[in-house]
């Protein structure tokens, strides 16, 4: 690994092309991300964010264009660039067979970290899963299997952190603990780069927000910057009328914070009507 | 990366072994075909061949290790498929490890799910009364043959597994395996075959392992039809670790 400037972007990418066979993905991609912001590339379906993420992750070469993360270019250094990121992808990529608690104790083995059981049990305690540790896998809900998802994310430090749609299929207790625990990496220094088709995801949590469109970053600035692209607002009465999730996160507690027991409750319900669609 | 190879390839093979004795059905599962098989042969269809020898169990003993190992393969490939689809397969490849383990862990996994599946299946019939005399080192060199079949089949599951739309599909292959010993010298001796049934029958890969194994059960010679079972082994082995190689490459950048 050599040196570098920490005045340079965490994630650097430049005119990136991507084609499966006739259909263009991504017609030349460019933007940067700070180090230490959380970045969302905001899209519909098939825009092309996945596509930029598995690019970035070292897992698809771009046809044209080059790409950076952490001062360590994608196609050259990639297993530099694999110290350096941890990737989130769409679909929690949890083993299914093993414990929550297992999970965490096998990615912080081929971290090569010195206590991988120690470090499996602070995260089970960070993401208020302890009491839901040793069970399998399987039988978590949804937001549960995306919490430890992130978990296992999280070890190891990595300076740069890839986030694939990472709220997509979860309640808005979960979506809510979700935004926590980003905004706090981000706190604590870590580059975030999150794909969502949320806008109000992007809202909450981004530094800047750059909006993929048909292959292209069509827009690409802070929020404000954003809505400067709208004619200026004007003033008008409304009466301000509560949210659906705001009037469903009053009912069932209003606290984003739920004991275990009250997660893996609420969770088993949300599975079974989960797989029952 | 090299120096974590077998370091993460332990850890990563830990994994799948887990799979494996977490649904110890899979393992029963691939004994109870060719365990199925073995009693229809030898308590239906058995007393009507005539292979000469003097318990038909003994004789048709390798012939059903080697449809073990073919139907044992395909959970291999359904491991491997189920990695890919699920995500992990690409979280492993997004790490800072020895890509390669991952695949290495399904190989290694793949050797010790056969070994147990084909331990039940010649303790059943050690029950049934199938008796050798052969000696340590013949019965290692049984062995020997069978990790040698299991690695080739391994690597053609692999090939599956990696390139397999569904789950269904990523089996499929197992199917064409198992039915290679019927036409074979693995139930009945292939000179009661008609002319280009015994010409396929005699120079297929089974047949030459069947006989060798034969063979050294029954402390026989085994002439040239050790070297003929090993040129197919390592034959069938390169070729498919080439293809799963190729295939490897497809899915990863």
């Amino acid at each position: 690994m050599t040196a570098h400037p920490a005045t340079e972007a965490a994630i650097r990418v430049r005119g990136l092309e991507k084609s499966y066979g006739k259909v263009e993905v991504l017609c030349g991609v460019d933007f940067d991300v700070a180090r230490g912001s959380i970045f969302a590339l905001l899209g519909s379906n098939g825009a092309g964010k996945t596509t930029v993420v598995r690019i970035l992750s070292t897992l698809l070469k771009a046809d044209a264009g080059t790409a950076s993360v952490n001062g360590f270019d994608v196609a050259t250094q990639a297993a530099d660039v694999r110290e350096s990121i941890s990737l989130t992808g769409q679909f929690a990529a949890v083993d299914e067979i093993l414990s929550g608690r297992e999970n965490l104790v096998l990615v912080a083995r081929l971290r090569h970290l010195e206590n991988p059981h120690a470090v499996a049990d602070d995260l089970l305690g960070r993401f208020s899963l302890t009491d839901a540790g040793t069970r399998r896998v399987s039988t978590y809900s949804g937001g549960m299997r995306r919490r430890l998802d992130i978990a296992m994310s999280l070890i190891g430090n990595s300076p740069v952190i890839f986030l694939d749609e990472p709220t997509t299929g979860l309640d808005p207790e979960a979506r809510v603990e979700v935004w926590e625990t980003v905004k706090q990496l981000a706190g604590d220094g870590t580059t975030v780069l999150l794909t969502t088709q949320y806008l109000n995801e992007a809202e909450q949590l981004a530094d800047r927000i750059a909006i993929l469109h048909q292959g292209r970053i069509i827009a690409n600035g802070t929020l404000t910057e954003l809505k400067q692209l709208l004619p200026p607002a004007t003033v008008e009465y409304v009466e301000k009328q509560p949210t659906l999730e705001e009037v469903f996160l009053a009912i069932v507690g209003g606290s984003h914070k739920r004991s275990d027991n009250g997660a893996a409750k609420s969770g088993d319900t949300s599975d079974a009507t989960g797989t029952s669609n | 990366m090299t120096t974590y190879f077998f370091g993460d390839t332990a850890v990563l093979t830990g994994r799948t072994l887990r799979h494996v004795t977490r649904s110890v059905d899979t393992v029963i599962t691939t004994a109870i075909t060719p365990v199925a098989m073995m009693l229809m042969f030898v308590y239906v269809f058995g007393g009507a061949i005539d292979t000469g020898s003097d318990k038909y169990v003994n004789y048709m003993l390798p012939g059903i290790l080697l449809i073990t190992i073919a139907s044992g393969v395909a959970y291999t490939a359904l491991r491997l498929f189920t990695d890919m689809t699920s995500g992990i397969f690409e979280r492993f490849q997004s790490m800072p490890i020895a890509r390669s383990g991952v695949l290495w862990a399904h190989v290694l996994t793949s050797l010790v799910a056969n070994l147990i599946s084909l331990m039940v299946v010649v303790g059943v019939a050690l029950l049934m009364g199938f008796r050798s005399g052969a000696g340590v080192s013949a019965w290692l060199a049984v062995a020997g043959i069978l990790l040698l079949f299991t690695l080739a089949l391994t690597w053609i599951a692999v090939i599956a597994g990696l390139s397999a739309k569904t789950a269904e599909g990523g089996g499929a292959f197992a199917y064409p395996l198992i039915f290679l010993p019927f036409v074979s010298s693995a139930f009945v001796p292939t000179g009661t075959m008609p002319g280009a049934v015994r010409a396929f029958a005699e120079n297929q890969p089974v047949t030459a392992i069947v006989n060798t194994i034969r063979s050294l059960f029954a402390q026989q010679p085994v002439g040239d039809d050790i070297w003929v079972a090993l040129a197919w082994c390592v034959g069938i082995l390169v070729v498919a670790y080439i293809f799963a190689m190729i295939a490897y490459r497809r899915k990863v950048a």
